[in-house]
C-alpha cells in the first residue's frame, strides 16, 4: 500500500537537510550534492509510483494517512495527517520533478560557490516544506508548510547574506509574506470557530452537506485566504517581494518562481474551491486581482533591463493568469497552467542562469546581444521556453493559457468579457517582452564587455569569451525544454481534437469542467485571436529590437514621463516605502521608542532601582552590628513563630 | 510524681531569664553565661519529655547539647580573651565590628 510510504516523500528531503545542514561543512562537495540529489530523486520516484498507483483502475480517488493526534483539546482536534488526491498528485509531480531538475542544475551552477553545503541544505529544506504544504490534509499542516517555504525562501534569497541587497531582499520577502500569513491565520481562526475543525475533509464536507450556506462567513474566510494567497503568490498588493527575490542564486529563482513557493497560493485557492464556490464575491475578487496583476506586472516587464527581473515580472503576470482562472471557477485550467508554467519558467530561469554564467555574472540585457553563436544549446532551449510562454502553438503555454482565456470569456462572471480582454492584452504583452528579451540577448551586435566584475557567483577567474555551461547544467535545460514543448499536450482541448487529459485528471477533485460541444467554434475563434495577439507581440518585438533597433528608445523619448513611470515600476516600492515603511517607522519610533521605551521600560527600570535602594536603606538599619539587637530580632522572630504555631490554626480557621 | 507542666514552666522561666539577660547585659561573659542558661532550659525540656515518653533519645540529645556547649565555651572563651586583648573591653556594645 503506497500510503505507508507517503511519509518518505517529505521526510527524505528533510533528511538531506539535516545531513547537509549539520555535517555538510566537513563533507566534500561531491558527497554534499550526492546527498541532496538522492534525497530529492527518491521522492520523485515515489511520486511517479504513486501516480501509477492512482491511475490504475480501482484506485481510490483520494487516500491518506493519519498519525497520532497533533493538537487535541476538548471539542477540537487536529491530526498529523497527509492525504493525496489528483490535485496533490499533480503538484507533487511538479514539485519533485522540476525541483529535482533544479537540484541537478544547481550542482553545476553552484560548483564554485562558497557555502555549497548550506545552499543544498536550504534547497532540501525548501522541498521538504513545499511537500508538506502540498500533502497536508488540514489547514494547520498546510500552514506549517506555508510558513516553512517562507522561511526557506528567506534563507535562499538572502543566500549571499554578506551583500546588503540580498539580505534586504530576503527580509522583504519574509515580511511581505507575513502580512499575507496574517490573513491566513485569521481565516483559520474563523474556521475553527465556525466548523470546529481544520481538516479539509471535515470543513469541505460540512460545506458540501449544507447547500444553503452561501456568502457571509464563507466570504470572510475566503477573502482572508485570498490575502494569504496574494502574499505567497505575489499578487497585487503583495507582489513587491518577488522581483527582489532575484537577489538569490539563479536556481533559487527558478525553484521559488516556477515549481514551489509562488504556486502555493494558487494551490491553496484550488484546494479550497469548495469554499470559494460558495462565495461569488470572493471569486470575483480573485479574478480581478488576477487580471489586474497579470496586466500590471506585464507592463512593468516591458521595460526592465535586468534579464532576471523581466522573468520575475513575467512570473507575477503568469500567476495572475492562474488567479484569474481560479476566479472564474476554472481551477483545473489554473492548475494546468501552473504545471506548464513550472516547465517553461523553470527552463527560462535556468537558461537565464546559463546566460549569466556564460557572461560571468552580467545580468543587464543592455550589455548582451549576439550570444546565439556562443552558447547554442542555451539559446535553443531558451527559445523553446520563450515560444512556450508567448503562447504560440503547439507549445505548452498555448494550451494552458488559451484554456484560461476561453474559460474567462465564457464564465458567468459579469466581467467575464473584460477579464478575457485584459488577459488577451496581457498575452500580447507577454509575447512582446519575452521576444524582446530573446532578441536583446541572443541577436544583434555583441555588447557584452569581457571584464564583468559584478559577478553573481564567485568565479571571476575565467571571465573572458562567453562559454557554454557544463552538461550538468544543460541537461536539465534540455529536459525542461522538451517538457515545455510537449507538456501542454496532455491538455489539448476537445475542440482541437484532443482529449483534455489534464482536465479529466483533475475531475475527481473539481466538479466536471464545462466542455459543451456548442462552444467549440467559439473556442477555436478565441484561440485564433490569442495566437494572432501573440504573433503581433512577436512582430513588434522583432521590429523594435531586431529590424530597427532604436525604435523603442525613440518611442520612449516621445513620452518620457510615462516611460520613466513604467521603468520605475510605477514607483510602487517608493509609495509603499513612504506610506507603510516610513509611516510605520515613525509610528514605531514615537510609540515604541518614545513612549514604551522611555516611559514604560526605562520608567519601570528606574522605579525598580529606586524602590530597591529605598528598601535597602530601610533594612540596612537592622544591620547595626550590635549583637544584642540581632539576638533581640531573633528572639522576636522565634516568638512570632511560636505564636503562629500555637494560635495560628485558630486564627486562620475563624 | 511531678507533672510535666511544672518542668516545662521551669524551663520556660529559665529560658526567658536567659533571653532577657542576653538582651540586657553588656558584659560579654554574662551574655555567654545566659546562653548556657538557655541551653540548660532546653536540656531540661528534653529530659522531661524523655522521661514522659520513656524514651532515651531526649537524654542523648542532652549529651549532644552539652558536648556542643562545652566546645562552644572553649572556643568562646578564647574569642573573649582575644577581644579583650585587642580592645581592652568586655562591653558588648563597643564590639560592633560587623556593622556595615
Amino acid at each position: 500500500m503506497p500510503a505507508s510510504y507517503l511519509w518518505l516523500i517529505p521526510l527524505l528531503p528533510f533528511t538531506g537537510f539535516l545531513i547537509n545542514g549539520t555535517v555538510g561543512r566537513k563533507l566534500p562537495r561531491a558527497l554534499v550534492s550526492a546527498v541532496a540529489l538522492i534525497c530529492t530523486a527518491i521522492p520523485a520516484i515515489l511520486v511517479a509510483w504513486l501516480w501509477a498507483f492512482m491511475k490504475s483502475p480501482g484506485a481510490p480517488e483520494t487516500f491518506g494517512i493519519v498519525s497520532q493526534p497533533w493538537i487535541a483539546i476538548t471539542g477540537f482536534q487536529v491530526n498529523f495527517a497527509l492525504s493525496v488526491d489528483h490535485l496533490t498528485l499533480m503538484m507533487l509531480g511538479v514539485v519533485t520533478g522540476v525541483g529535482f531538475l533544479i537540484h541537478i542544475y544547481s550542482v553545476g551552477y553552484m560548483a564554485h560557490e562558497e557555502g555549497y553545503w548550506r545552499f543544498f541544505a536550504y534547497l532540501n529544506l525548501f522541498m521538504f516544506f513545499m511537500l508538506i504544504l502540498v500533502l497536508a490534509e488540514s489547514f494547520l499542516l498546510l500552514f506549517v508548510g506555508w510558513e516553512g517555504v517562507g522561511l526557506a525562501s528567506y534563507l535562499l534569497i538572502g543566500f549571499y547574506f554578506t551583500k546588503d541587497s540580498a539580505a534586504n531582499a530576503g527580509k522583504k520577502a519574509f515580511i511581505v509574506n507575513r502580512i499575507g500569513d496574517f490573513g491566513f491565520l485569521l481565516a483559520m481562526f474563523l474556521l475553527v470557530q465556525h466548523f470546529g475543525s481544520l481538516s479539509f475533509a471535515q470543513v469541505f464536507g460540512a460545506i458540501s452537506a449544507n447547500p444553503d450556506w452561501q456568502g457571509g462567513i464563507l466570504t470572510a474566510i475566503a477573502l482572508l485566504l485570498v490575502l494569504g494567497a496574494t502574499g505567497k503568490s505575489a499578487q497585487i498588493p503583495l507582489y513587491v517581494w518577488l522581483p527582489d527575490a532575484m537577489e538569490g542564486p539563479t536556481p533559487v529563482s527558478a525553484l521559488i518562481h516556477a515549481a514551489t513557493m509562488v504556486t502555493a497560493g494558487i494551490y491553496m485557492v484550488a484546494r479550497c474551491h469548495t469554499l470559494f464556490d460558495r462565495s461569488p464575491y470572493a471569486l470575483g475578487v480573485v479574478a480581478i486581482i488576477g487580471a489586474a496583476t497579470a496586466i500590471f506586472a506585464a507592463c512593468i516587464g516591458l521595460v526592465q533591463h535586468d534579464i532576471k527581473r523581466v522573468l520575475a515580472y513575467s512570473t507575477i503576470s503568469q500567476l495572475g493568469y492562474m488567479f484569474l482562472a481560479c476566479g472564474v471557477g476554472a481551477y483545473e485550467a489554473g492548475i494546468f497552467h501552473l504545471m506548464t508554467h513550472a516547465f517553461f519558467k523553470a527552463l527560462l530561469f535556468l537558461a537565464a542562469g546559463s546566460v549569466i554564467h556564460a557572461l560571468s555574472g552580467e545580468q543587464d540585457m543592455r550589455h548582451m546581444g549576439g550570444l546565439r553563436k556562443h552558447i547554442p544549446i542555451t539559446f535553443w532551449t531558451m527559445t523553446a521556453g520563450v515560444v512556450a510562454i508567448a503562447g504560440i502553438p503547439p507549445l505548452a503555454g498555448f494550451f494552458s493559457k488559451d484554456e484560461i482565456l476561453f474559460r474567462a470569456f465564457t464564465s458567468p462572471n459579469p466581467l467575464g468579457k473584460l477579464l478575457w480582454f485584459v488577459g488577451l492584452v496581457t498575452a500580447g504583452m507577454t509575447s512582446f517582452y519575452m521576444f524582446r528579451l530573446w532578441f536583446k540577448t541572443f541577436f544583434g551586435p555583441e555588447k557584452f564587455n569581457h571584464h564583468a566584475d559584478t559577478h553573481d557567483h564567485g568565479h571571476t577567474a575565467h571571465a573572458h569569451a562567453p562559454h557554454e555551461s557544463p552538461w550538468i547544467m544543460l541537461a536539465p535545460l534540455v529536459i525542461l525544454a522538451i517538457l515545455s514543448v510537449i507538456g501542454g499536450w496532455v491538455g489539448i482541448p476537445i475542440a482541437f481534437g484532443g482529449s483534455d487529459e489534464a482536465e479529466h485528471f483533475l475531475e475527481p477533485v473539481f466538479a466536471a469542467g464545462v466542455a459543451n460541444a456548442a462552444s467549440f467554434g467559439l473556442e477555436l475563434t478565441l484561440a485564433a485571436v490569442s495566437v494572432l495577439t501573440a504573433a503581433i507581440g512577436f512582430y513588434i518585438a522583432y521590429i523594435f529590437y531586431y529590424k530597427k533597433p532604436g525604435t523603442a528608445s525613440v518611442l520612449a523619448e516621445k513620452s518620457p514621463a510615462l516611460y520613466r513611470l513604467v521603468e520605475n515600476k510605477f514607483y510602487i516600492d517608493e509609495i509603499y516605502n513612504t506610506i507603510f515603511v516610513t509611516g510605520l517607522m515613525m509610528a514605531t519610533r514615537a510609540l515604541l521608542s518614545g513612549l514604551i521605551d522611555t516611559v514604560v521600560v526605562n520608567g519601570s527600570g528606574r522605579a525598580a532601582g529606586a524602590s530597591t535602594r529605598g528598601l535597602s536603606k530601610l533594612t540596612s538599619r537592622i544591620q547595626s552590628g550590635n549583637i544584642r539587637s540581632y539576638a533581640g530580632w531573633l528572639a522576636l522572630g522565634a516568638a512570632a513563630v511560636i505564636f503562629v504555631m500555637v494560635f495560628g490554626r485558630t486564627l486562620w480557621t475563624h | 510524681m511531678v507533672p510535666i507542666a511544672y518542668y516545662l514552666i521551669l524551663a520556660a522561666v529559665l529560658f526567658s531569664v536567659g533571653v532577657a539577660s542576653f538582651l540586657i547585659k553588656r558584659n560579654i561573659i554574662t551574655v555567654f553565661m545566659s546562653i548556657e542558661l538557655m541551653l540548660n532550659a532546653v536540656n531540661l525540656t528534653f529530659v522531661a519529655f524523655a522521661h514522659m515518653w520513656h524514651q532515651v533519645s531526649g537524654q542523648i540529645f542532652v549529651f549532644f547539647v552539652m558536648v556542643v556547649a562545652a566546645a562552644e565555651a572553649a572556643v568562646g572563651l578564647a574569642i573573649i580573651i582575644a577581644i579583650f586583648r585587642t580592645r581592652q573591653t568586655l562591653n558588648i556594645d563597643q564590639v560592633n565590628l560587623m556593622k556595615l
